[in-house]
């Protein structure tokens, strides 16, 4: 590889300390025992423990949890289901184009405007049963609504690598529709749902806009808990709150590298 | 003829079959997708031109008021209000695209030059704040600037700013903001495209006595345009919608058209005009699109 110049070294240095000052002041003052200011007053790992005496931030992240599991869990399945359909079957040109015009919607359409179509017609379905009150089914379904776009992607580019040659050969030897799902296209297709179904996870969790849209009072999750604190002040605990997550981060962006370089390997 | 026979990937059936077939595995996600996102987009465009009751509730009286409010024309008459909201929007997401690009190129360039095994714990650099959550870097911002911190104490020292104050709301603070939510969203992309770089053209370019410039603009532009391009798009999009940067940066001072959203859904409580002004910067985003295709496949015939 060629060496580069210094400006480009030096800008490129000054961008990453761009991205990581922020969170680097949080994660200094997250172990601070000064409660505010600049001042530094000793490490201490207090502010970590009292986050699990505070019932509200316990409640928050199993929302966080429970939202991320069971959206991701549904989008998959039904994403992966949808992948298959798209690619397995000989569909003509304008079915073709009209299966990618609804993966594309979802990715390119700005959250803002999903979350506030989802608020009307859930304030709409509302008057018919009181399952779309503002809260956790909301917010699941629309989770899973961009989800399902994502985990179709990646595994529809997964089915266009593995061929068909696996298949014809599996039919050859007369396995039958079940055998053949099972035993040949799902193990081969296990890499790209898992893969699919992590970047929902992670999609899940980096969301704010939808969830703010549509969360009710018993469905509060941590970043709409956090973006709710600052407004009534920044406390050392949202610090370490924040740094924790960030480092929730690191672990599965790390982990979710790892697993994909064993899949080539 | 219907009921032929046919071979289809190893298997002996009809068209007929394969087609109940493959309905059944569409069936599921496509009705998802027809139920919660395409018919709440066309309620949404219908409820744009709806009117708002006294206490917020839906009347399904036709009406362009909204839009003539978007527009500025309301009962007391003309005011630019809405229509300076929406074109700082464009300008936020544009100057927010642009220092990305600006940004991202000596960035993936210094990764790609680092040995494979530094390279990848440069690229998990960037990817962490590419999938850590929006609200809290943005809080880590807010905190940054918050009047106790070094950088609002050196502006109260310079007398930019009142003893006690912090760095926002304001401009700035939104573009620091913005900027360092949305660089990785053209930084990662761009690798991918930087990565593949065929030097020899570089070199070829560099022998003939081409200027930097040219050698950017004729050999690694538009080798790195694909990359480039979805980077702009995932930034361009989301940057034009964004509210929580705005909000938490640019206060009322410097509002948003997704703060305006979100206000109408929220507080106000005006659904139709909420839509009505979707409706618009889904078109303004439409707009630009069009015109970065229209100036992008410019760039790739030089």
């Amino acid at each position: 590889m060629r060496n580069c110049h210094p400006i480009i070294k030096i800008l490129a240095l000054f961008t990453v300390w761009f991205l990581y000052l922020p969170l680097m002041g949080v994660a200094v003052c997250s172990v601070n025992s000064a409660r505010d200011g600049w001042v530094w007053k000793g490490f201490t790992l207090d502010w970590y423990v009292k986050l699990f005496d505070n019932e509200w931030i316990l409640n928050s992240a199993l929302n966080t949890l429970i939202l991320a599991v069971v959206s991701t869990a549904i989008a998959t399945v039904l994403g992966t289901v949808l992948a298959i359909g798209i690619s397995r079957f000989p569909w003509g040109r304008k079915t073709n184009s009209f299966l990618n015009m609804m993966l594309n919607i979802p990715v390119v359409i700005p959250d803002i405007i999903m979350a506030g179509s989802l608020v009307v017609v859930f304030g709409i379905l509302r008057e018919v049963s009181s399952m779309f009150d503002m809260g956790m089914i909301d917010m699941i379904i629309g989770h899973v609504t961009f989800q399902i776009a994502f985990v179709a992607l990646v595994v529809r580019s997964r089915l266009a690598l593995i061929g068909q040659d696996v298949e014809e050969a599996g039919r050859d030897l007369f396995a039958s529709n079940w055998y053949l799902m099972r035993k040949v296209m799902l193990p081969l297709m296990m890499p790209g749902i898992v893969a699919g179904a992590m970047l929902a996870f992670t999609l899940s969790l980096d969301d704010f806009v939808l969830s703010f849209f549509l969360s009710g009072p018993d469905s509060q999750t941590l970043p709409l808990y956090i973006y709710a604190a600052v407004r009534r002040g920044v406390t050392p605990q949202i610090h370490a709150l924040s740094t924790l997550i960030v480092l929730v981060t690191v672990v599965l962006v790390v982990g979710a590298e790892r697993l994909s370089k064993k899949e080539v390997a | 003829m219907k009921n032929k026979q046919i071979l289809w990937r190893g298997e002996m059936t009809t068209k007929a079959t394969l087609f109940r077939k493959g309905l059944a595995f569409l069936s599921g996600g496509i009705s998802w997708l027809l139920i919660f996102l395409i018919l709440p987009g066309l309620l949404f465009v219908g409820v744009s031109f709806a009117t708002r009751g006294d206490h917020g509730e839906l009347l399904w009286k036709f009406t362009i008021e909204n839009y003539e409010r978007l527009m500025g024309f309301s009962l007391f008459g003309w005011t630019p209000d809405y229509l300076i909201i929406l074109w700082r929007s464009v300008e936020v997401a544009f100057v927010t695209t642009l220092v990305s690009v600006i940004l991202s190129y000596p960035l993936s360039f210094f990764i790609a030059s680092r040995p494979a095994k530094s390279r990848y714990v440069w690229l998990t650099l960037v990817i962490v704040p590419f999938w850590t959550n929006m609200v809290i870097r943005t809080y880590a911002w807010f905190y940054l600037l918050s009047p106790e911190l070094p950088l609002a104490k050196l502006a109260i020292a310079l007398g930019f700013i009142p003893e006690g104050t912090p760095l926002y709301p304001n401009a700035i603070a939104v573009y620091l903001g913005m900027v360092s939510v949305f660089l990785p969203f053209v930084t990662l992309p761009l690798y991918s495209s930087v990565e593949k770089l065929d030097w020899s053209l570089v070199e070829a370019a560099q022998d003939l006595y081409s200027s930097k410039f040219r050698v950017f603009r004729q050999a690694i532009l538009p080798q790195t345009a694909p990359g480039l391009s979805v980077g702009i798009i995932l930034t361009f999009v989301p940057a034009m919608g964004t509210f929580v940067v705005p909000d938490l940066l640019g206060g009322a001072k410097y509002m948003l058209v997704g703060n305006l959203i979100q206000q109408q859904f929220g507080s106000s409580r005006d659904w139709p005009f909420g839509a009505a002004v979707s409706l618009g910067l889904m078109i303004l985003t439409m707009i630009s699109l069009q015109i970065y295709s229209r100036k992008g496949k410019e760039i790739e015939i030089l």
